[in-house]
């Protein structure tokens, strides 16, 4: 995957180049173990495997040329975030790297040992110096989503420049008002770091923008529910992986042509595995790049994923802003009304997720819910029980995981999804 | 002809079924090496289609064997062949040498839900085993020693390693062995009783693997469950011999 024309870049992005060569070659790897290994791959899945090899690559050098023509780079860990905004002042926002083990050691000398894998990833790529998206941001935004992650941001803020963002863990009207306030708060940063005032009509474009990726993704959910399943469910995952930090409208546009593809073998009845496979949601924790272990292991064991509840799925995609607002004031309503529809895990109560889970279970005809937590991540190890309870009632199997990145109890867990998928068969 | 074997963490069985009849029953340790163990253990086993679970179930394919392989999980296959010994069989709780698994059943003998422990071999076979060298004791004679025990001392540590240290520090009280001995056989029951409620305990419950040879932890599962567990004459074939029932239903679709 190296290109050696990148490595000025990177070198100028003060990279650990040797650590970052490391990296490449084991995602490049784990790549063609995972994905280019599949049979009867659509050929709009191209376009994914070329963002995913030059994600530090070209990506990284459209981001360089970005910020020489003066637009600032904002770098996020959550779906919380409103790209909305940074999109109203010409700004590019990008997810963080947090889906594998690096760095480790070191993000525990200022991490507690007993921290999800995701925190401990983020402070790790920071830490090792090979997260060329983390190097480039000119602000990082934080979010209060859970009590590790709050923390952390204190010794991640040391390192980088950083913004936080209170999200409420109820939804009160008190708790809307001080949403507002903190949507109000992230424009004015973003104002000021860019030099530029977030209009009616920049806001507008923002809102139309996002809300196009979001129905983009909302197409490619039904679609990927059909039967016979027409695309993988690690497919998918890819796809909502990379809508974190590819160009909006060149993704949705991707993402479209791939939508017409999948059509074009649904009316032909092609499935990329027999009609007869058992069907998966997988719900709970996100997923980050290069996060695949659980999806691969369900998929090499006689299952499909044909939805996933998570930020990395339909959380993120399944309600937009409204888009009839015509002054700011309006459209930032709009906005904080869709982003308080989030149903994570960090809210109390959340028996809207609870209600969309099951929906998504009915609408995409699953046979078995596998709901993924990484070890450590109290709220939604706590949602675990809940959701299992709910699930029975509509007489939905589920199987609750709880891993990390490593890659020591591959074996318990192909053992245990297979006895699993047996179950549902 | 169908041969079942289950290749465990510790030991494999193979059992060779000619239509209903058990014809030929086998175990050896499953070592460091277990691909030699499974050419042992199939020396002169001439069948149609072998059926493969345990940990090891990926190890036996047609390269392998010369025959035809299938494999399941150890899940399945306890649920199955607990099914056929005992048809009425609504939970299992099956210890082996490095899980432990708890499965309940539909009435139909399908498998409704199971637990199973994670990583560590905490509760297990291994965690006897491993304890049994502490007393210098053969792992086969460990319960019966300990049942020699009349109060058992409380072990807090779930993990191996500490429950080793705290046996030890026991030890060094002074504290009567069998009774530290009976202490440990708890921690195994308190887990594993755990795991059972997990999965919503019914009756008949059958108790089966390798640690159903362990005449205490039969004793204390019973006295804290108010329940006699069902136990396989020979509990450790249980996998075997579900895999073998497996076979038989894919050969006859095949």
């Amino acid at each position: 995957m190296t290109q050696p024309s990148y490595k000025e870049m990177w070198e100028n992005l003060n990279l650990d180049i040797e650590a970052h060569d490391g990296l490449l070659e084991v995602l490049g790897k784990f790549y063609g173990d995972i994905y280019m290994s599949q049979q009867g791959r659509l050929q709009g899945m191209e376009y994914l495997d070329f963002v995913l090899s030059e994600v530090h690559g070209l990506r990284i050098k459209e981001l360089m040329d970005a910020k020489a023509q003066g637009r600032k780079i904002i770098g996020t860990f959550c779906v919380f975030v409103p790209e909305e905004l940074s999109l109203a002042v010409d700004a590019i926002q990008v997810g963080l790297c947090a889906g594998a083990d690096a760095g480790t050691e070191a993000a525990e000398t200022i991490v507690p040992r007993n921290t999800c894998a995701l925190i401990k990833s983020f402070i790790g790529f920071k830490m090792a110096k090979i997260c060329p998206y983390t190097e480039s941001c000119d602000l990082i935004i934080g979010e209060t989503t859970c009590d590790g992650k709050k923390k952390a941001y204190e010794a991640f803020g040391e390192m980088a420049p950083m913004h936080i963002m209170e999200i409420p863990q109820r939804k009160e009207a008190s708790d809307r008002e001080l949403w507002k306030s903190e949507v109000l708060r992230f424009k004015d940063e973003l104002e000021k770091i860019t030099g530029k005032k977030i209009t009616a009509e920049s806001l507008k474009q923002g809102i139309k923008t996002v809300n196009d990726k979001r129905r983009a993704l909302q197409r490619l959910n039904t679609l990927r529910a059909a039967t016979p399943t027409p695309i993988s469910g690690r497919d998918v995952l890819l796809i909502n992986q990379v809508s974190f930090y590819d160009d909006p409208v060149r993704f949705t546009q991707s993402i479209n042509t791939l939508c017409d593809q999948i059509e074009e073998r649904i009316a032909k009845n092609e499935g990329i595995v027999p009609e007869n496979t058992p069907r998966l949601m997988l719900a709970g924790c996100p997923m980050a790049v290069p996060n695949w272990k659980l999806p691969y292991i369900i998929e090499s064991s006689g299952a499909v994923v044909v939805s996933e509840e998570s930020c990395i799925g339909t959380r993120n995609t399944r309600d937009l802003v409204d888009e009839s607002g015509e002054t700011v004031e309006e459209m930032i309503d709009a906005i904080c009304e869709r982003y308080m529809k989030i149903d994570c895990a960090c809210f109390t109560p959340n028996n809207e997720r609870l209600d969309n889970i099951k929906k998504l279970a009915e609408e995409t005809k699953v046979d078995g819910v596998i709901h993924y937590s990484l070890m450590f991540c109290q709220p939604y190890t706590h949602e675990t029980f809940k959701v299992e309870k709910t699930l029975a009632e509509s007489e939905v199997p589920m199987l609750a995981i709880e891993t990390d990145y490593s890659m020591e109890d591959v074996e318990q867990l192909k053992t245990r999804v297979e006895a699993f998928v047996e179950m549902i068969s | 002809m169908i041969a079942g074997i289950d290749i465990g963490s510790r030991s494999m069985e193979l059992v060779v079924l000619d239509g209903d009849k058990i014809i030929l029953k086998r175990k050896l340790p499953t070592t460091f090496d277990p691909a030699s163990q499974i050419k042992k253990i199939m020396d002169g086993v001439k069948v149609d289609l072998i059926s493969a679970t345990g940990y090891g179930r990926k190890l036996m394919t047609e390269e392998l064997t010369g025959t035809p392989c299938t494999s399941l999980t150890e899940i399945k296959a306890y649920a199955l062949g607990i099914s056929h010994l005992f048809p009425e069989a609504r939970t299992i709780l099956d210890i082996g040498g490095q899980d432990t698994k708890a499965i309940s059943l539909f009435k139909n003998g399908k498998v409704a839900k199971f637990e199973m422990n994670d990583r560590c071999a905490a509760g297990t076979g291994k965690f006897l085993e491993h304890l049994s060298t502490v007393f210098q004791i053969p792992i086969e004679d460990f319960g019966s020693y300990a049942l020699e025990g009349s109060e058992p001392l409380q072990i807090n540590s779930m993990c191996t390693v500490f429950a080793e240290t705290e046996a030890t520090s026991l030890m060094a009280q002074g504290k009567n062995p069998h009774d530290i001995a009976l202490g440990l056989h708890g921690s195994i029951v308190r887990r594993t009783t755990n795991m059972l409620n997990r999965v919503g305990l019914v009756e008949p419950l059958v108790f089966a693997g390798g640690v159903a040879n362990n005449s205490c932890v039969i004793k204390m599962l019973q006295d804290s469950l108010f329940i006699n567990p069902l136990i396989p004459d020979e509990p450790d074939f249980a996998g075997a011999l579900g895999a073998a029932l497996f076979g038989r239903s894919q050969q006859k679709i095949l």
